[in-house]
């Protein structure tokens, strides 16, 4: 596909393949529709949403957001991609309602000099959001942190990332963070040194992918002083962003392994051996080795070469050899 | 899709022209569609006149032709083959249809794309005359760039440049062309913005974030502003060494709507089918319907057409 996108291998790493079975009630159903959403958002911190050409992931950020704004969070977004308009549409009005979008598409270098761009650029509207001050449970969506990082230099954009995350523990009200910061982010445009330094300051990452018409996302959590959790569902999103989360596809056309954790023993197919037998082993062991200096070597020495294969050198001098030792090269003008 | 046939209805209106001395063939001015139905070994073929002998099926392949859609980004993009057959049919195609064109011209001169144009039915000297067609020739217009004086900047004044700035000579360029003024002109129908191709700006010196920032301007202005549509063709080449390049078609596939990606075959150069095509549509801000998302088709290129067909079912080969 473009840009040699592959469905990316679905890693299932430490924690397993967690495979909703439905729970047939509708209680149960709604209760597994809501866990998902629920547990991505239930701790603050700076979350990656991790998406590729092929598994876009603005479709999940705008479910995040709706819930969010359901939740009564005030919501801020950076909307760097699509334009606002593009952006609202699917939300109800009372959803609109609640989200406040700075609008960085339409004019973010300020070519068209009007004056209406947002002041500073892209940097000037990053840390304009850091200096927010109302109180209270805040949700910022940047779309997209690629954007971003693409026109800011990668440090800058780590130090206001974790600025912004961290806002209300330098006010010191609380100990739980209250800032929850959704960041999109475009696999295939960054190289490994940026993504690696994202996802060190990300608590959530969420990388998208999927098989044959079946979405899925690895949620990888990092809480501090505990054990990153991992799990992968499988869901599909409605046009009214809600999420509907199912269970996987049958396991025979599951993805195969994650090739760098192959079942494959690599045992099988070799050209030499690795094990020895019991009789391969003695033999091993009685082998005397050539610099060994044991006492038949030594008797073997000194005594003369009797019937045993010594080595003889055996020269004819050529005619115009000369044997002189004391003038080898005979260039002595003696 | 047509209920008849899986395939039928996809690209009836790929009237398009090969983009070089393919094929000496000489076929009607039409578009061959072989499908296989499910019974599996007879043959249709399905011709779609231009002169209007037979039905116009409205083409999947254009997106925001109806009144309520915004504009889109269509992405046209090849990797070891040649996509310009592609931006031959989108010109004619949207000159046809009556629409505002720009067309950066920036890899041949006008009167390639003129002769080929004329094949396809269509006349860029009589588009440019009339105002539909604003042509920027880069072959030509790059001279000027050195050697004659301009008050405000040339739209390829980045070559002069010693660091390659940012494209907004040429996104201002673009921006006047396909701007509405009022009562001067005809009514052309919704604004089309051709680029062809944005990897020779990265062969420029341009920086592949100021290539995207340009398209960016351009989305925001013709697709968002002028409800138009804008349609780019980039080169992929495949082997992941040019970093530059897979930054913008990467960052390009984000922003699209539609991707027309051609590739050539993977064994090897065939006379018959001369590469296949795939098809992906994208809503870079909707969930995308996970059917019909995207197709495979393989195609041959003749004199005045290409033939599309589904995989493996070249005429040749059945």
């Amino acid at each position: 596909m473009v840009g040699g996108i592959n469905d990316p291998p679905l890693s299932s790493g430490g924690g397993g393949l967690w495979v909703l079975t439905p729970s047939g009630s509708a209680p149960g159903e709604t209760r597994r529709k809501s866990e998902m959403l629920d547990s991505l958002l239930a701790f603050g911190g700076l979350m990656l949403l991790r998406d590729s050409v092929e598994w876009e992931g603005r479709s999940l950020l705008k479910a995040l957001i709706k819930k969010s704004a359901l939740c009564g969070e005030q919501v801020h977004i950076l909307g760097c991609e699509v334009s606002e308009e593009e952006f609202r549409e699917g939300f109800t009005s009372d959803i609109n309602n609640c989200l406040v979008y700075h609008d960085l598409f339409r004019d973010p270098l300020n070519w068209s000099k009007t004056g209406e761009a947002l002041p500073g650029g892209p940097l000037g509207a990053l840390t304009a959001m850091c200096r927010r001050t109302d109180p209270g449970p805040v949700t910022i969506a940047l779309d997209s942190l690629s954007w971003l990082l693409l026109h800011l230099p990668c440090t800058t954009l780590c130090q206001n990332l974790h600025a912004l995350s961290h806002q209300n523990s330098s006010l010191g009200d609380s100990s739980v963070q209250q800032v929850r910061v959704l960041g999109l982010l475009h696999e295939e445009l960054h190289g490994p040194g940026p993504l690696g330094a994202l996802s060190s300051l990300a608590q959530t990452e969420v990388i998208l992918g999927g098989t044959v018409g079946q979405a899925s996302a690895y949620i990888l959590c990092r809480r501090p002083q505990q054990r990153p959790t991992h799990q992968t569902n499988w869901f599909s999103i409605l046009p009214d962003f809600s999420l509907d989360v199912q269970e996987g596809p049958p396991v025979e056309s599951q993805p195969h392994p994650d090739p760098h954790t192959s079942l494959v023993d690599p045992m099988t197919h070799l050209t030499f051996n690795l094990r020895l037998s019991k009789k391969e082993r003695e033999a091993k062991d009685s082998l005397t080795l050539p610099f060994q200096f044991s006492s038949e070597k030594q008797q073997a020495l000194l005594r003369p070469g009797q019937g045993q294969a010594t080595s003889h050198v055996f020269y004819e001098p050529d005619a115009y050899d000369d044997l002189d030792q004391e003038d080898p090269d005979d260039d002595l003008d003696i | 899709m047509d209920s008849a046939g899986s395939v039928v209805s996809v690209a009836p209106q790929l009237l398009i022209q090969s983009a070089g001395s393919r094929s000496s063939e000489c076929s009607r001015n039409s578009i061959t569609f072989s499908t296989s139905p499910l019974t599996g070994r007879s043959r249709q073929d399905v011709a779609w006149s231009r002169r209007g002998q037979s039905r116009e099926r409205s083409c999947r392949l254009h997106p925001g032709r109806r009144a309520h859609d915004p504009g889109k980004l269509t992405l046209l993009c090849d990797a070891k083959t040649d996509g310009s057959f592609l931006v031959h049919h989108f010109l004619s195609f949207y000159l046809r249809a009556n629409c505002k064109v720009c067309f950066l011209a920036l890899v041949q001169s006008f009167s390639h794309y003129n002769i080929v144009g004329q094949k396809l039915g269509v006349s860029l000297t009589v588009a440019r005359e009339r105002g539909q067609l604003v042509f920027l020739e880069g072959l030509k217009s790059s001279m000027d760039v050195f050697f004659q004086a301009h008050k405000e900047p040339h739209p390829l004044q980045f070559l002069r440049e010693v660091n390659a700035g940012n494209l907004q000579p040429l996104f201002e360029f673009v921006r006047e062309a396909l701007k509405p003024v009022d009562n001067r002109e005809p009514a052309w129908r919704c604004p089309v913005l051709l680029v062809d191709d944005l990897s020779l700006l990265l062969s420029l010196g341009v920086g592949a974030v100021a290539v995207l920032d340009f398209v960016h301007y351009c989305r925001a202005t013709v697709c968002c502003e002028f409800k138009g549509n804008v349609v780019a063709l980039v080169h992929d080449s495949g082997d992941g060494e040019d970093e530059e390049n897979d930054i913008l078609l990467n960052g390009l596939s984000h922003q699209s709507h539609l991707i027309l990606r051609t590739e050539g075959l993977s064994t090897g150069f065939c006379r018959d089918v001369h590469g296949q095509l795939k098809i992906l549509w994208r809503r870079p801000s909707q969930p995308t319907a996970q059917r019909d998302r995207s197709l495979i088709y393989q195609y041959k290129i003749q004199d005045k057409n290409v033939s599309f067909f589904a995989k493996g079912m070249s005429p040749a080969v059945l």
